[in-house]
């Protein structure tokens, strides 16, 4: 159900980029399109990032599946917007009871909801395309990131497919020994909620022995760790993140030239 | 310069009145094999973590002091390797090949040596994949088999192995207990823990057994040990080899039948099964890791829906319920019909301290108070756990845990039992203890069904064995 | 001693993973089950905000556990991003957003210099994680709506949400973790033998 290994094609030209690069990409084109609050500006981003999944090897149904929570937020911002829209300004479009709806209120929820979808894909194709090992590698050697921490947290990372069987395993474990619902609301929350705090019990516990293990394989012993997987920061990954500098850039200044850019702040 | 010395070693865990292990003088000479022995609980896991350097002084309160080469184990870590009774949470990475370059990488070992060490180390220990593979796609015992590896691989002066071929099948045993020898080298030191003495012999030349209440009971080489102790370490609980089990078999025939599984599979873990289940029938499940007895096991205990077949309970097992398959029945009437023993003890514990985990049952099935306290009781009596009955069950060592768990699904005493390796880890006299309550119970009438690697165990107590075969 | 250093120990990095890692799985489910009710909150959208607390719980949590300088941002930050790795639909964004709302939290222990982990410790962490929370959104999501009706009350609700869900719920969490024994190596779980 929760996939962790990446669901790219392997050898696509930007998927195989380094890790680090392709998080500073994703978060620098990101960053930049948070500035606006205009409809112009995310919908040519939105143009260049459906451009170049193909070059990530992500397919057009994947992003579809990981996107599509998104979509429901769209209708939310919507709704919001037109009860709760600060700048009413433009023709009216409609007009029933409190509800007034004009084109301002339109533009505003255009640009909202662009925006929300142009921000988040590029998160999500780099996560689509990551390998959680190849990041850690990376932002420990290429980002600088401190290698203790780095490592734990992948190794805690581990752990969440575990979690799934875990949870079947106390489920048995509870109904073997004789608990159970029933048919009863209140008490299948109560189970539900019990059964997840001993999930987090076990995780944590889980996390414990974890530590130890790693502790008697030399981790943390203060000598200078060695890498047994290299990962490389080369011109193409400079480039990478050049590149979604640029285009970025590129969408603001569209939208400044075409008076439509509205700063987020001011 | 010598390899290890302990001068009156004693730990108490934290939250425990009684020392784990107490008064222990010990000397290992560089290039010694020792096995180490002792009673379930006698303290030879927490021995084994002090050498590792693993009991920090957050956890409990030491006595006496440990030295590896003269240096406190803790500085020492470079030069032990420690593989654990549960090899699960050894694993670290989520890569076979990653997790054995793992500890190389912590040790500093320059990057172009990493990986020639890596593929060397899975070889010695007959790992079938590539060093990709994912290790949470790996059995039980292909897991202990990596945790060795990531262990060898650092090519330890001091090789401290708990358990190392618990839950494996005999061939995975022979295996691991091959690549132990192999990886031996003069400088090696090795301290073995392993209840089961014969299986073991061949790796070492030197008995060390523990005294539970303190101290070392007697230490030579095995020959002398047992020709002058013999006696008295079977009675306290070692296995000495030679030393024969008397068999328990049932002395009436079974009686009726209590449950029967009709091409009874889930894929891909198990392949279609027949099987029928007495009254008063001890019924062996054999086969190779991975095979599936889990599987089969969790599928009779009404906890799994079946994949493909069916298993029905008779009327004489289930009265009313008979019509519906088990894992539809309501978990108070389960528990009451069928009780059942999980593989690892651990996922089977629901409350906080052993007498509370023993009582669950019990009251769930609707006993009234002063019965399940007598039931408790006298298991936790029976099973050698009376003094840690207020202990949390996760603090259990290794044979106490696995005693518990079994204890859990006898208190309800149901009908049916089905265990899932019920006797691993256990030294000569709880493994009797718990071989005579099966027994009892099968006399009584109950049903027992039992997946076990463990000959002994089939030899004493099976009526009928049933082989699986890797689907 | 190592528990009174500011220096982390390997069980201090590996559990504070774990908790971040649990959450990050949550976060995921959570966000799943928040663009769901988007509309059940559309007679009033900012009610939406008594459900933020549980985006924050690993700030206050990770803090209360772990009692060392940083613990709160690591926690809020490991499991944004471990939300994002496991696809969750705003991916890039709650690394910062994970970012501003752990610091909030970080700034409340050290406000009490990471000596008292105590209730009010607790309750102030998840008022301030609330309100980073809320900063952040008040300028980034929210800025296109009516400042009194929409903004205003979302931010309260946030803070006082996370106040409860994050703050009080939390410090009951490390209770009950801790009367369960796996704290044991922890200061947290030491409190238990004094009561
Ligand atoms: N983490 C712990 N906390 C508290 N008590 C513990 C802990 N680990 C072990 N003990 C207790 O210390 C004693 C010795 O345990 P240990 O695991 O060393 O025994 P063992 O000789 O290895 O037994 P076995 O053969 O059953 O594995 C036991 O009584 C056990 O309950
Ligand atoms: N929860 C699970 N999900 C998917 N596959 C599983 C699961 N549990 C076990 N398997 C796989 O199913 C097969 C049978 O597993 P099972 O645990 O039943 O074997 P077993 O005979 O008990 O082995 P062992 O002797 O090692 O305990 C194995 O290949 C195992 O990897
Ligand atoms: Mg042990
Ligand atoms: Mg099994």
């Amino acid at each position: 159900m929760i996939g962790v290994q990446p669901v790219a094609t392997p050898g696509a030209p930007l998927a195989r980029r380094n890790p680090v690069a392709k998080l500073a990409a994703a978060l620098i084109f990101s960053f930049v399109l948070v500035a606006t609050l205009d409809p112009v500006a995310p919908a040519i981003a939105i143009a260049v990032e459906l451009a170049v999944l193909p070059l990530f090897g992500v397919r057009y149904r994947v992003l579809a599946r990981r996107a599509w929570p998104l979509l429901a937020s769209a209708v939310g911002i919507l709704v919001t917007l037109v009860l709760f829209a600060a700048d009413r300004s433009g023709p009216v479009l409609l007009q029933a009871g409190p509800i007034l709806v004009t084109q301002g209120v339109l533009v505003t929820a255009a640009g909202l909801v662009l925006r929300t979808l142009a921000v988040a894909l590029p998160g999500i194709i780099v996560f689509a395309t990551t390998d959680p090992t190849d990041l850690a590698d990376a932002l420990i050697q290429n980002a600088r990131a401190p290698a203790r921490f780095a490592i734990g947290a992948l190794a805690a990372f581990r752990l969440v497919p575990l979690l799934e069987q875990e949870w079947r395993m106390i489920s048995m474990a509870r109904r073997a020994r004789g608990v159970d619902a029933g048919r009863n609301p209140l008490a299948r929350l109560r189970l539900f909620g019990s059964t997840a705090f001993a999930l987090l019990v076990g995780a944590i516990r889980r996390g414990t022995r974890l530590a130890v293990a790693m502790d008697a394989r030399g981790f943390d012993a203060g000598t200078p760790r060695t890498v047994a997987r290299r990962q490389r920061f080369t011109r193409a990954d400079g480039l990478l993140v050049a590149g979604a500098a640029v285009l970025a850039g590129g969408a603001l200044a569209v939208s400044v030239a075409l008076g439509t850019f509205r700063p987020l702040i001011g | 310069m010598s390899g290890v010395e302990l001068r009156g070693f004693g730990w108490r865990h934290a939250g425990r009145k009684r020392w784990a292990v107490r008064g222990v003088d010990l000397r290992v000479e560089r290039g010694e094999r020792v096995l180490l022995l002792g009673a379930s609980g006698a303290g030879k896991s927490t021995l084994l973590a002090a050498l590792a350097g693993l009991l920090p002084e957050d956890s409990g309160e030491q006595e006496g002091t440990v030295e590896i080469d003269g240096l406190e184990p803790r500085k020492a870590r470079e030069r032990v390797g420690i593989v654990f009774q549960d090899p699960e949470t050894q694993l670290v990475m989520a890569r076979s090949g990653d997790d054995v370059a793992f500890g190389l990488e912590n040790r500093g070992v320059p990057a172009g040596e990493i990986w020639p060490r890596v593929d060397e180390a899975l070889r010695r220990i007959g790992f079938p994949y590539h060093r990709d593979r994912p290790t949470a796609a790996l059995s039980g015992g292909e897991q202990q088999r990596l945790a060795l590896a990531g262990v060898l691989a650092l090519r330890p002066g001091l090789l401290l192995l708990d358990e190392p071929t618990a839950n494996l099948d005999p061939a995975g045993a022979t295996l691991v207990r091959r690549a132990v020898a192999d990886a031996l080298d003069a400088d090696t030191t090795l301290i073995l823990v392993e209840h089961r003495v014969a299986e073991a012999l061949p790796l070492v030349d030197r008995v060390v057994v523990l005294e539970p209440g303190g101290g070392v009971r007697a230490d030579g080489p095995p020959g002398a040990v047992f020709a002058a102790h013999g006696d008295a370490l079977a009675e306290a609980g070692v296995w000495v080899p030679g030393r024969t089990v008397p068999p328990r078999h049932a002395t009436a025939p079974p009686g009726e039948l209590l449950l029967t599984a009709d091409r009874l599979g889930l894929p891909p873990r198990l392949a279609p099964t027949d099987l029928r289940v007495r009254a008063g029938e001890a019924l062996a499940v054999l086969g190779p890791n991975g095979a599936g007895k889990s599987t089969l096991a969790l599928l009779l205990g009404g906890l799994l829906r079946p994949g493909t077949g069916a298993v029905t309970g008779t009327p004489a097992l289930a009265g009313a319920d008979a019509r519906t398959p088990p894992h539809r029945w309501r978990a108070p009437a389960l528990a009451g019909r069928i009780g059942s023993v999980f593989q690892d003890p651990e996922h089977q514990f629901v409350t906080g301290t052993v007498r509370d985990e023993l009582a669950l049952g019990p009251r769930r099935t609707g006993q009234d108070e002063a019965a399940v306290r007598a039931t408790v009781d006298a298991l936790l009596e029976r099973l050698g756990l009376d003094r840690l009955a207020g202990a949390n069950p996760y603090t259990l060592s290794g044979g106490e845990a696995r005693r518990l768990s079994v204890a859990t699904a006898l208190a309800t005493a149901p009908r049916l039992l089905i265990c899932d390796e019920p006797t691993f880890g256990q030294d000569r006299r709880t493994w009797r203890e718990l071989v005579d309550l099966f027994a009892e119970l099968r006399d009584a009438g109950h049903g027992v069904v039992a997946v076990t690697h463990d000959p002994d165990f089939v030899a004493a107590l099976a009526d009928r064995t049933v082989v699986l075969e890797r689907p | 001693m190592d528990t009174t250093t500011n220096r982390w120990r390997t069980i201090d990095i590996v559990v504070a993973s774990v908790i971040a890692v649990a959450f990050g799985v949550i976060f995921w489910a959570w966000g799943l089950l928040w663009g769901a009710t988007d509309a059940a909150f559309a007679f009033f959208p900012p009610a939406q905000a008594i459900m933020y607390g549980v985006w924050l719980v690993p700030a206050v949590l990770g803090g209360l556990v772990i009692r060392k300088p940083g613990a709160s941002l690591y926690c809020e930050l490991v499991a944004a991003i471990v939300s994002a790795l496991l696809g969750s639909q705003w991916a890039s964004i709650v690394i910062l957003q994970g970012l501003i709302q752990g610091l909030g939290a970080e700034l409340a222990f050290a406000a009490f210099r990471y000596r008292s982990y105590r209730l009010p410790a607790a309750l102030l962490a998840g008022a301030l994680t609330g309100l980073s929370a809320a900063i952040f959104d008040f300028v980034y999501w929210n800025k296109a709506y009516e400042l009194a009706n929409y903004r205003i009350p979302y931010a309260l609700l946030t803070i006082v949400s996370s106040t409860i869900v994050a703050g009080l719920g939390s410090w009951l969490l490390t209770r009950a973790l801790a009367n369960t024994g796996v704290l044991d190596r922890f200061p947290a779980g030491r409190d238990r033998a004094l009561v």
